[in-house]
């Protein structure tokens, strides 16, 4: 542990990465993902597990996901399915009892968070010793790819709003690619009630709230290729509740 | 303190602090200046508050990093690890 700054690659043997994949329906993007997630870990040499968690998926992505398995090995790939889709609040927890690790990542498995940023979220973590480091689409040289004018409007305005109603000391709070210290996490999820994705704001709220200390990474957000969005249609509807609710109990 | 209850403490102490000034309320015979000036304040701010926003928000649209090398470098990797994946007998 003297050397701190020397290298990245063979520090802190005892570190290790939880990273948890909600799946549903992601039969063509999951075997991407995890090719990019082994070899960005491979590259950076940190300790990992991925913890795969399908809701009976119809379109067969947990045999899929058994596939990556045997190529990747049992250690390296966890399945942890669960019968029927639950929702994305519960797969997290439901994924968080079974990791091993230390500290836990959380990201889609539609390809629009990028492996790549793992490495610099972990260095961003261990910079400031932070108890969580969120991507950011609106910082730095964060942004996103695919998005139309009026979406960039709706997602600048909702966010304008509620840096000003919320003072959340976030700036993306509806991101969802996030690094935690696993006890961080636990004691969040205990404390968070919504569900779906205004979840993912509950949660960086409420550890503001907690006085825990949050990284920024900048992230390029790309939108998904593959696959259908599970969540659109009133996600406008949601966002205004959830930050009424924020408002009002935060 | 929840946040409403911080808007609604710090609306309040606003709002109180106008009405003293601009009806004199303490009886403290302020110059006519000061109740000019005060009267139309809120007006005042609500209107540059909303310049502010429309001029941040129109600005963050402006500078809104369109990602176009991510994702076209992530097309590349997409196809160099279906290849690979085959390699390693992946069944799609
Ligand atoms: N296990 C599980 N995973 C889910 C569920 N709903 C969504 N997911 C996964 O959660 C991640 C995020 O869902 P998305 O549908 O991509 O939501 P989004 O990113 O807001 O929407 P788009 O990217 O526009 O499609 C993806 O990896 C989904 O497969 C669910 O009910 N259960
Ligand atoms: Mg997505």
């Amino acid at each position: 542990m003297a050397s701190r700054k020397t290298s990245h690659s063979k520090q802190d043997k005892s570190d290790k990465y939880s990273i948890l994949l909600p799946t549903y329906n992601e039969r063509e993007n999951l075997p991407l993902i995890v090719w990019l997630l082994v070899k960005y870990f491979g590259e950076s040499g940190y300790n990992y597990e991925i913890i795969v968690i399908d809701d009976g998926s119809p379109d067969g992505t947990l045999e899929v996901a058994e596939q990556l398995q045997k190529i990747y090995g049992e250690d390296k790939i966890l399945l942890r399915p669960r019968a029927k889709k639950l929702g994305l609040g519960t797969a997290y927890i439901h994924g968080m009892k079974h990791a091993t690790g230390n500290f836990i990542i959380i990201m889609d498995a539609d390809l629009s968070h990028h492996p790549k940023f793992i490495p610099e979220f972990i260095e961003k973590q261990k910079e400031g010793n932070y108890d969580l480091v969120s991507g950011t689409r609106y910082k730095g040289n964060g942004g996103v790819y695919g998005w139309d004018l009026r979406r960039k409007v709706i997602s600048r305005g909702a966010n304008f709003l509620t840096q000003v109603l919320l003072r959340p000391g976030a700036s993306d709070l509806t991101g969802s690619f996030r690094l935690y210290k696993k006890e961080v996490l636990e004691s969040l999820v205990e404390r968070c009630v919504s569900k779906g994705y205004v979840f993912q704001m509950e949660m960086i709220v409420r550890a503001r709230q907690l006085n825990y200390t949050v990284g920024e990474v900048p992230i390029s957000f790309v939108d998904r290729v593959y696959g259908e969005s599970k969540l659109g249609g009133n996600e406008i509807v949601s966002f205004v509740k959830g930050l009424i609710t924020l408002f009002a109990t935060t | 303190m929840t946040k409403l209850l911080e808007w609604l403490f710090g609306v309040s102490l606003v709002g109180s602090v106008w009405a003293l000034v601009s009806f004199d309320l303490l009886d403290l015979s302020l110059p006519q200046t000061y109740k000019d000036v005060a009267w139309p304040m809120p007006l005042y701010l609500l209107v540059s508050f909303g310049c502010y926003s429309l001029a941040t928000v129109g600005y963050r649209v402006a500078t809104f990093n369109d990602c176009d090398e991510a994702a076209k470098e992530l097309q590349e990797q997409i196809k160099e690890a279906k290849e690979d994946l085959k390699r390693k007998g992946l069944k799609m």
